[in-house]
């Protein structure tokens, strides 16, 4: 099996970046937006294990396994304060979700 | 030595009843303030005895107290012969002040307060005597007019009272101006402000320096002492109680500015310009003073304008060269008037706060001690021998005859008039019929004792302290020749004015107001005290204020100074609501600027590492 070169993991990982970039700046639903956070921290994820493969060495794993505990805790804290905007508001629309404007 | 202790204990004084006199009892204020006062001139007297002949300086350095670059100051004291006068005139003369205002004050209110700022008037004027350096000297200089102003303002429920405080601190503030600036030539040319260093040095500098540092220093002499045209304050300080007049207003601490200027005798010599103007300055505030005080119906007026005028003679002897004799009148005025202060507070106390003397009269049968008493002071500084006062201002008037005739003439006019407006005040006061409606009472013991006591200093004063003998060596002094006809003029001056005065008021007394109708432009002219307030009024205090309130607080403060403030908040205000646009509670607004600012970011950061060229 032949190597496969690093810059295509990148590219792979820029791809999913902006994809969430995307999707947090034009979706409106606040699931949606919280999903396309959770691909911006994956395409992270994605280049910190390339890099620490192609440079064999563990520290790049090591972050990616903290950037998931990370992930983890906010989504749990994120999707509870979702549940209550939704129990308040009866919406998720994110553009509605202004009360602390000025 | 530990010539600490003799201001220190005031200090003490005043601390201890400052702090705790509103809770003690009157007995044990007046243990703490006299015994503070009467233990500082114990220990002086032991200091002196133990110090000999005091032929050379006695210096004790304590610490130093300012060091910066090549400025030091030490907080030195140091005890010579004139400071040892000065030591005795202060705390004996304020002893007995003290005591008297036992009985004066013993119906005020703030008793506590009164003696603890009684205290603390010591212990400045201790230290401005015993000052080695300019520098400490004018600590004592100031700390005495801090507390000239608290006692003059001691009313401070009467408005004219706090006025008069006022009008002392800020006309002072003219002449410690000068002096200041005095101080800082004195460091420039001779990069110390010890006094031995400095007179040591001051025959080798330039003339005109020590001409111009002899004026300025001459200028804070003016405001402290009262001379023209800076002697304003003095007759409204007698607004204070009547104690405070004769201890800070006449024996004390308007000689300061004597005193400093005989201190800085080797200064003068080698500057005779400066000598002259002081001479002159002093001339003409004695003569001055003294036309005012003939027309004056305030029993304390008359003696305010009288002390402006024997601080005058006092500067005539400086300016004449005769320091020691200025000295020497600064000692014998120290006890007659003082004397005098303190009987017309006696008679002002007996008539329950009169001072009006239309209001007085025939009082010589009612208070018989207050009469003897000021009658010997009006004895000694009417000049008739061999009282007090004679030999001072002979010496004084001698002296000035050396350096330019028209002095000594002008001084003993002057002397004329001397004898008469204090006549005139003794003749109205305690002679003839009653005119007031009050109950005189005489004082007690414990203020006619003070009385007494400087009742015999002003008789035997001029003769048993033979100041000049004991200060001539120190100021290299050379002897005049006795002239008994210029001694006998004056002399004849007073009594002259004496008899003058015993006519007009007691053998005709419907002479002086036919008199003064007579001259009617001329008695309202000097009633009137020649307009001066009225005068400086229109010159300096209108202008003041009127420039104050349109330049100052309309223009610059109002719209300089508030317009740039304000300017610099409204300025913040609109670029604070244009940027709160910006919070807008969009997150995806929000994102959008993290994104961008993420992406310049990258940006600036490939310029910089040359990855975008």
């Amino acid at each position: 099996m032949s190597q496969v070169p690093i810059s295509w993991f990148l590219m792979l990982s820029a791809a999913l970046f902006s994809l969430g970039v995307a999707g947090f700046l034009f979706r409106r639903n606040i699931i949606t937006v919280f999903m396309s956070i959770e691909l911006m921290l994956n395409a992270v994820n994605l280049s910190f294990i390339a890099f620490a493969y192609q440079h064999k060495q563990v520290d790049g794993n090591l972050f990616a396994f903290f950037v998931m505990v990370v992930a983890a805790a906010e989504a749990a804290v994120g999707l509870a304060i979702i549940l209550t905007v939704f129990k308040n508001r009866k919406t998720l629309n994110i553009d509605e979700v202004d009360s602390m404007k000025n | 030595m530990q010539l600490w202790l003799i201001p220190l204990l005031p200090l003490a004084g005043f601390a201890i009843n400052g702090l705790f006199g509103r809770r003690f009892s009157k007995s044990v204020v007046n243990l703490v303030a006299i015994g503070s006062v009467l233990l500082s001139f114990a220990w002086v007297l032991k200091t002196l005895i133990g110090l000999g002949d005091l032929s050379t300086a006695h210096v004790e350095r304590y610490f130093t107290w300012i060091q910066s670059g090549t400025l030091s100051i030490g907080c030195d004291f140091a005890v010579d012969r004139l400071t040892a006068v000065m030591l005795l005139v202060v705390t004996g003369i304020g002893s007995l002040i003290h005591i008297y205002s036992v009985g004066y004050m013993a119906h005020e209110g703030g008793y506590y307060r009164f003696f603890a700022y009684l205290n603390l008037f010591m212990f400045f004027m201790l230290t401005l005597v015993l000052g080695a350096n300019f520098l400490v000297l004018f600590v004592g200089w100031e700390g005495v007019g801090l507390c000239s102003y608290l006692l003059i303002g001691f009313y401070f429920d009467k408005k004219f009272a706090t006025n008069a405080g006022n009008k002392a601190f800020i006309v002072n503030r003219i002449g410690d101006f000068g002096f200041s600036l005095a101080v800082f030539l004195v460091f420039i040319n001779f990069h110390s402000l010890d006094f031995a260093t400095v007179f040591q040095a001051a025959p080798g500098a330039s003339v005109a320096t020590l001409t111009t540092i002899g004026l300025l220093l001459m200028v804070g002499a003016c405001g402290k002492s009262a001379q023209l045209p800076l002697y304003v304050w003095l007759p409204d300080a007698m607004a204070g109680p009547t104690p405070v007049s004769a201890l800070i207003h006449a024996a004390t601490m308007v000689t300061a500015g004597v005193y400093m200027t005989a201190r800085c005798w080797v200064i003068y010599t080698h500057a005779p310009d400066a000598m002259h103007v002081i001479a002159i300055i002093g001339v003409a505030t004695a003569f001055f003073a003294a036309t005012i005080g003939l027309a004056q119906n305030d029993i304390k007026k008359v003696f305010a304008y009288s002390t402006v005028s024997q601080l005058g003679y006092m500067f005539i002897g400086i300016g004449s060269g005769a320091f020691s004799a200025g000295i020497y009148h600064l000692v014998t005025h120290a006890f007659f008037k003082a004397l005098l202060f303190l009987g017309a507070g006696s008679v002002i106390h007996a008539l329950s706060g009169e001072q009006d003397m239309g209001q007085m009269g025939g009082l010589r049968k009612k208070i018989p001690w207050t009469f003897v008493t000021m009658m010997c002071a009006a004895v000694a500084i009417a000049g008739v021998p061999p009282f007090a006062g004679y030999y001072s201002k002979d010496a004084i008037l001698v002296a000035a005859h050396a350096q330019a005739p028209w002095i000594y003439w002008v001084g003993v006019i002057t002397a004329g008039m001397t004898a008469f407006y204090v006549f005139r005040a003794m003749f109205l006061t305690f002679f003839g019929e009653y005119r007031g409606h009050a109950h005189p009472h005489e004082s007690s013991p414990v203020m006619l004792i003070p009385l007494g006591l400087l009742a015999l200093l002003s008789l035997g004063g001029g003769y048993f302290f033979r100041v000049p003998e004991f200060l001539g060596a120190f100021f290299h002094a050379t002897e005049l020749p006795e002239d008994f006809s210029l001694v006998a003029i004056s002399v004849a001056a007073g009594l002259i004015g004496i008899a003058a005065a015993w006519l007009m008021y007691m053998v005709k007394p419907g002479m002086a107001d036919s008199f003064a109708g007579s001259v009617s432009g001329l008695y309202k002219l000097v009633y009137n005290k020649f307009f001066v307030d009225e005068i400086y009024d229109a010159a300096v205090v209108r202008p003041i204020v009127v420039g104050s309130r349109t330049v100052l607080w309309k223009v610059v403060d109002a719209a300089g100074i508030d317009g740039v403030v304000n300017g610099v908040g409204a300025w913040a205000r609109s670029v604070g609501g244009a940027l709160q646009r910006i919070q807008s509670g969009n997150i995806r607004s929000y994102a959008t600027w993290v994104v961008f600012g993420s992406v310049m970011l990258i940006v600036a950061m490939g310029l910089a590492g040359g990855l975008i060229r």
